[in-house]
């Protein structure tokens, strides 16, 4: 299978870089101002992604379940900062960090475990070869996902604050009076992987079929796997954005249906 | 009827009150006093501590859906959900009569939202609230928005309650409302009730 895999040598990397030096320097004939920022983002890459090879080599040496699990749960912990640091209105106090990462945590690693144990089934099931890059893309999925759908959660109450309250005063449930906005964040939490399974395939190859076919796997092939990841990232999105937006209800509502936009923070102008 | 011991909330109370059947209670003060927190409070649309009870029965006692029905509050900007006015009723086909009574024509009930007048959407949002059919009516500015025979209309529904057997406390700025409609006219200050509101005493004589 691996036939046609053709190895890289550093300086064939360090030469596609020069196309990244074409950019800068008709940045700087244009004044984009945008030379700098290249320059920076291309280095953080080349480190970052340099550490993590070494990392990830060592990791699949070592070849231990612990060290494979606690690798996982940091990716979780960096994971429900993002989600965090991504919210214009964050819940108070440790809610703010850990509904989202127990949502996405939950669902993630429900679906990793399926995926590995009963579908994929390498050799231990917890191989990191295998378990870490899926990890990471079902966590990055789920991550957008579930931070776009509690963005829209906190600021949809706090702008439709008068209408859920009136429907409150008729006598309303909580879980009936916030049902619009639970339908609104729920549907925006979904819309990415919604419209990424959409134009796969037409409008662009997803990244991980394209590298298999670059290492000599068949197309065929790649698509199955593909497939299945994409239905484990669906999955795990859908799942981790319910149980973070429920979360966020039950949160921002109280035993006596109340609305309770106390428990959030004021909006932080640096999010975005 | 209504029965209130030792009501605080944030930046409100305590607070005793008592409204009896078929009283109209007048609640004045400078705005920030805490006027609208009280009728959140009562309703508990905010988390409040103390003793509220309705006829016996302990607000702690009944879900707090239950206890909106029963007292039902009116803030001064009404909310609005859905497109059409009709979707907000409980029975659009009942409310008609009571909102041609306060001025409104009976298609308003096929109205989209957005076209509404703040006045309008008032005199909409009270009859919304009637359905319910509560015991007790906090009404917060119910006719600030109204020209003045709209707020004839209004006042005129307001005794209607009374007479129906509903207890009414009224939040107002307009001085002269208090004293036509009220039994009692209580003011408010920096979150506590501070006894009759000078020269209205009941049984005063109205102001001009």
């Amino acid at each position: 299978m691996n036939a046609s895999y053709l190895s890289l040598s550093y300086w064939d990397v360090g030469l596609a870089g020069l196309f990244l030096v074409l950019n800068a320097g008709l940045s700087i004939w244009l004044r984009l101002g945008l030379a700098r920022q290249i320059a920076v983002a291309a280095g953080r890459m080349v480190v970052q992604l340099l550490l993590i090879g070494l990392l990830l080599k060592a990791i699949f040496a070592i070849q231990s379940p612990w060290l494979t699990a606690g690798v996982g749960l940091a990716m979780i912990g960096f994971a429900s900062r993002e989600v965090w640091a991504r919210q214009e209105r964050k819940l108070r106090g440790p809610w703010g960090f850990a509904l989202g990462g127990a949502a996405m945590a939950l669902a993630a690693t429900l679906v990793i475990v399926v995926g590995l144990s009963a579908l994929i089934q390498p050799q231990p099931w917890w191989s990191p070869r295998f378990a870490l890059p899926l990890f990471g893309m079902i966590l990055g999925n789920a991550l957008t996902g579930v931070s776009l759908a509690l963005d829209t959660l906190s600021a949809t109450l706090d702008r439709e604050r008068r209408a859920v309250e009136a429907q409150l005063l008729l006598g309303a449930t909580r879980w009936r009076a916030l049902r619009p906005v639970t339908r609104r964040a729920l549907r925006s939490g979904m819309m990415p992987i919604i419209n990424s399974m959409a134009a796969t395939g037409v409008v662009s190859l997803p990244g991980m079929m394209s590298g298999q076919i670059l290492s000599g796997v068949d197309p065929t092939e790649a698509v199955k796997y593909q497939l299945l990841i994409m239905f484990l990232i669906g999955g795990a999105t859908g799942l981790g954005v319910l149980l973070a937006v429920l979360g966020g209800v039950r949160r921002l509502t109280d035993a006596r249906h109340r609305l309770r936009l106390d428990r959030l923070r004021a909006a932080s102008p640096e999010a975005g | 009827m209504l029965t209130v011991e030792g009501l605080t909330a944030a930046n409100l109370g305590p607070i005793d009150l008592s409204l009896g059947d078929r009283e109209i209670l007048a609640l004045r003060g400078p705005s920030g006093a805490g006027k609208s927190l009280l009728l959140r409070a009562l309703v508990d649309l905010d988390p409040s501590e103390g003793r509220v009870a309705l006829d016996g029965v302990e607000r702690a006692a009944l879900p707090a859906p239950d206890w909106r029905r029963r007292v039902a509050y009116l803030p001064a900007e009404s909310g609005w959900w859905a497109d059409r006015v009709g979707e907000h009723f409980a029975r659009p086909e009942e409310a008609r009569p009571e909102i041609e009574a306060l001025g409104l024509p009976g298609e308003s009930l096929d109205w989209a939202v957005a076209r509404l007048s703040t006045g309008e959407k008032q005199r909409l949002a009270l009859v919304r609230a009637l359905q319910q059919e509560p015991k007790v009516l906090l009404l917060d500015e119910p006719t600030s928005a109204l020209d003045p025979e709209a707020r004839d209309a209004v006042e005129a529904l307001i005794r209607r309650q009374r007479e129906a057997g509903r207890a009414i406390l009224l939040v107002s700025h307009d001085h002269s409302q208090a004293e036509r409609l009220a039994d009692r006219v209580l003011e408010i200050e920096k979150g506590r009730l501070v006894g009759p509101a000078p020269g209205a005493a009941p049984g005063a004589e109205p102001r001009r």
